[in-house]
């Protein structure tokens, strides 16, 4: 009989019987790395699935796992799928009251934990929900004294005796799981409105994680280093779903703090992490460079004009003059290897970013030194997995191919529709929401805008609710044009307007630490931010970042006419406490709209100058007013270049 | 591992004078320090509480009283002694090996316990491994408890301030000691900084068992964490109790506040 290989489970005991001594997991403990291979976490995984069973733990139920990337929350995901029930990974950093609408929603009993700290949270929580009445914990440290909750040992225990007491039991329960059982129940981070249970079945990640597999050529003998919040679907796609599929081994850092150190340690073949995450990898070798010896210096900014010149094409396998080839092999030599190698990436064949947009510097400087740093796009509910870059094909301001077994088309209003094995099975006890994104004909409705290019990689333009129309009819797509301002490190924030206008027009708030130092270069006197923000300098410097990005935009096809033609800077930073920007730093467009509508009206009546006071709430609670006569400029645009002029 | 309960009598001063020169530092002082407690040493500056100390572990000895500790009677103290009898302490101000990493600051707290001899550790024998080994790991389950994994390699001249005093207290505890002496564990940390480690202190204190003995100004922190606190003023005690009663306390409270003239 052909082995069935169709959910978590049974791909557990493939690997355990097909590699038994190949490392699984592993986990800096004690300064040493610890590993378990395939057999092992097997057995382990095993025990617990009884234990949880032995303690009435049964098939349809929900198991909470909260904390950092441990091997055994990772097992517990595989125990609770074992005897047919669904893990439900939660943010580890989040406060109990937080966990209490999660906790609530998702019905949760049983809860497998990391430590005191998040024992301690669910015991607050515990009042807050009623059925919640199991707890185990992984980190005994800090817990003798506690009641009601049990060790994970002491679980695998109960579970040992358990499966002695009823043999065959454990294999009846793996061989009862089926591919369209639900496997995992994510929460989308609920931005827009309550938290949602995402519900995926075995199937879906499965087939995320084949198809990725087979589009990176992921094996066996890969190695990834497990660090991204566990209730993140990019992690549970990597670190979970690949890692069952491929039978790679996963590497637990020993600490938050350590993932520097434990990435250069381990050199990990295959890497993601958010575009912020490489931002500061860079500005730490950025720093560390600044201290080095003028020799060293010298290298590094020859060497690396030389890489930017042609790094990224040699990486493409693109053709690049014999000379240039010999002068980056000479560099790869003495600078890009020993610089992978600090970043802990001399192993990389294939990296991803994701989840924000990613500023240019940052990523021509990684591919140009021989990193495949390439884009994905994915969600939640499709199991991060929509479109991927080919090795051959990677561009900046794209996400990719649809991946294989991913359809993937645009419908109306330039909304990206996708559809395909990955999609979610519901929204959990949200009818209303699974039928509103999901329609008949199977189509998923993401919610952004964006468009196919001529390479036939998907371009993210925007939330599909932002995006506008100028009042010629042409698309207008805020978030777009501000993530390209906020590029420039002087610009801090950008909110733009011209849904309905005839013309693009710009807020800006500079960044006072970059402004500032280059303010202080330049021997520009300034008392805070308001005065620094209204200097004529200032005006210049801010100006040439517009005219940069407009020139850009000119050769974008219908987005050349979201140039933006006025501008000023705002004379306070939009703050949080003042309600203009969301807790996570987006900005809330409708509010700033409203509160600044004078100064909307001065940018669109053709006025030079603004009179405007604020209010601004300090951190302390109190108020203070803001006055101040803004200037506003006009920056230069351009005449709209055609697609395939920018191109060549 | 000690259950931690309030044992009997580890340490008991009785009737301690010092003084340097003319000047007297401490004046006729006894109490005791029980087993498993965490007992805290309070007072306003110059009270004489780092002297106090100082005579715990014989850094300096008393020109009178005794010292009785794990029932042996003693006038004074020695350094060595005191370390070997397993009391480890830290400084007010930070000593360690600024230019050696955590790690190598930590292992120094092994010292005691490494009985190779210095041919065999040069020469990196059997036995000398296994114990090397041995302490090594001792060390990595101080750096675990303390939560200081991503320093261990570091230099401690770079560290912040909060973190070095952090490996201090992990050197101190590298010594399995039974009896933990903390000069001003937390003066000049944060809020966060100074939870952390009264956290740390507790933690310690439960999970092996380790007695106490420690001096703090924030009264907070020593209101929280210890079983019993004396009062020092002028060298003199001026109170001693458990802490609700010490902040009853008259004279405490003249010391601390002012007396209304």
């Amino acid at each position: 009989m052909e082995e069935l290989q169709d959910t978590f489970p049974r791909l557990l005991e493939h690997h355990a019987k097909v590699r038994p001594n190949h490392p699984a997991t592993r986990e800096k403990d004690l300064g040493i790395w610890q590993a378990w291979t395939w057999r092992q976490v097997a057995d382990e995984v095993r025990a617990l699935a009884c234990g949880l069973a032995a303690q009435g733990f049964a098939r349809g139920m929900h198991l909470a796992i909260i904390g950092d990337n441990r091997p055994r929350l990772y097992w517990s995901m595989l125990a609770a799928q074992a005897v047919g029930g669904v893990a439900v990974p939660m943010y580890q950093d989040a406060p109990a009251t937080d966990f209490v609408y999660v906790l609530n929603d998702a019905e949760i009993a049983y809860a497998i934990v990391e430590d005191q700290e998040q024992v301690d949270k669910m015991l607050e929580a515990k009042a807050s929900v009623p059925s919640l009445v199991h707890i185990y914990f992984d980190d005994p440290r800090g817990l003798r004294n506690y009641e009601g909750v049990a060790s994970f040992d002491r679980l695998q225990e109960i579970g040992r005796e358990f499966d002695r007491a009823n043999p065959g039991w454990y294999e009846a329960q793996v061989a009862q799981a089926r591919p369209d059982d639900v496997s995992v129940m994510l929460y989308t981070s609920g931005t827009t409105g309550r938290p949602k249970g995402v519900r995926q079945t075995h199937a879906a990640f499965i087939a995320a994680a084949q198809g990725g597999c087979e589009f990176d050529h992921l094996t066996a003998d890969d190695s990834i280093l497990s660090y991204l919040p566990m209730a993140w679907v990019g992690d549970h796609l990597f670190s979970m779903a690949q890692w069952m599929v491929a039978g790679f081994t996963i590497n637990c850092p020993e600490s938050g703090d350590t993932v520097m150190t434990d990435l250069r340690e381990i050199g990990p073949t295959y890497y993601f992490a958010p575009p912020r995450v490489f931002e500061n990898l860079l500005t730490q070798v950025m720093i560390r460079m600044d201290d080095a010896s003028a020799i060293k210096r010298f290298l590094f900014r020859h060497f690396m004009a030389v890489a930017r010149k042609c790094g990224a094409e040699i990486l493409a396998g693109k053709d690049v003059p014999l000379g240039q080839r010999i002068n980056y092999a000479l560099g790869n030599a003495l600078i890009y290897a020993p610089l992978r190698n600090v970043l802990g990436m001399s192993r990389v064949r294939v990296a991803y970013t994701a989840g924000a947009a990613i500023g240019p510097d940052l990523f021509r400087f990684y591919r140009s030194i021989g990193v495949n740093l390439k884009q994905l796009y994915g969600s939640t509910e499709t199991c991060a997995y929509v479109c991927l870059q080919p090795d051959a094909d990677v561009k900046l301001d794209a996400v990719g191919v649809p991946a294989p077994r991913v359809e993937a088309k645009i419908g109306a209003g330039g909304e990206v529709l996708v559809r395909g094995p990955m999609l979610l099975k519901e929204y959990y006890k949200r009818p209303d929401a699974t039928a509103e994104s999901i329609d008949a004909e199977g189509w998923f409705h993401t919610g952004d805008a964006g468009f196919f290019d001529a390479g036939g990689q998907l371009k993210i333009i925007d939330r599909a609710k932002d995006v506008g129309k100028l009042w010629n009819g042409a698309m207008f797509a805020p978030n777009y044009i501000e993530n390209k301002l906020k590029f420039s490190p002087h610009v801090r924030e950008a909110v733009t307007f011209g849904d309905g206008r005839d013309r693009v027009c710009a807020f800006i708030n500079i960044d006072i630490g970059s402004v500032g130092n280059w303010a202080e270069r330049r021997g520009i006197a300034y008392s805070g931010y308001t005065d620094l923000a209204q200097k004529p300098e200032v005006y210049g410097l801010i100006r040439e970042c517009i005219e940069k990005v407009n020139a850009e935009l000119a050769g974008e096809g219908e987005l050349a006419n979201s140039q933006v033609h006025r501008f000023l800077v705002l004379h306070k930073e939009l703050d949080p406490d003042d309600d203009e920007l969301t807790r996570t730093r987006k900005v809330r467009r409708g509010f700033v709209a409203e509160k600044y509508h004078v100064l909307i009206d001065a940018l669109y009546g053709g006025l030079d100058k603004q009179h405007i006071e604020t209010l601004v709430r300090l951190e302390d609670g109190r108020t203070n007013m803001v006055a101040a006569d803004l200037v506003i400029a006009e920056a230069k645009t351009f005449a709209p270049a055609h697609e395939h002029a920018k191109a060549a | 591992m000690t259950e931690r309960q309030i044992g009997d009598v580890l340490l008991s001063l009785d009737n301690i004078s010092l003084s340097f020169g003319g000047v007297k530092a401490l004046t006729d002082i006894s109490f005791d320090v029980r087993e498993h407690e965490v007992r805290a040493i309070i007072g306003p500056n110059g009270a004489g509480k780092s002297s106090m100390l100082n005579v715990i572990n014989g850094v300096y000895r008393p020109q009178q009283g005794t010292i009785t500790y794990r029932g042996e009677v003693r006038h004074d103290m020695d350094t060595y002694k005191a370390a070997a009898s397993g009391i480890a302490r830290t400084f007010q101000n930070i000593a360690l090996f600024r230019g050696m990493s955590v790690l190598d600051n930590i292992m120094t707290g092994r010292n005691l316990k490494m009985k190779a001899g210095f041919l065999s550790q040069a020469i990196w024998l059997g036995p000398a491994k296994r114990e090397e080994m041995e302490n090594r790991r001792k060390v990595e389950e101080v750096i675990d408890f303390l939560e200081i994994q991503h320093i261990r390699k570091t230099p401690v001249g770079r560290l912040p301030y909060g973190l070095q005093k952090r490996v201090e207290l992990a050197r101190a505890l590298a010594a399995e000691p039974s009896m933990l002496l903390l000069d001003e564990p937390m003066a000049g940390m944060n809020v966060e900084e100074k939870q952390d480690m009264c956290r740390f202190v507790l933690d310690v204190n439960e999970q092996y068992g380790t007695t106490i003995v420690l001096i703090e100004h924030d009264m907070g922190v020593v209101m929280d964490i210890s079983d019993r606190v004396v009062v020092l003023d002028y060298g003199k005690k001026i109170g001693d109790g458990r802490p609700d009663e010490v902040r009853a306390n008259k004279a405490v409270i003249d010391a601390y506040l002012g007396v209304a003239h």
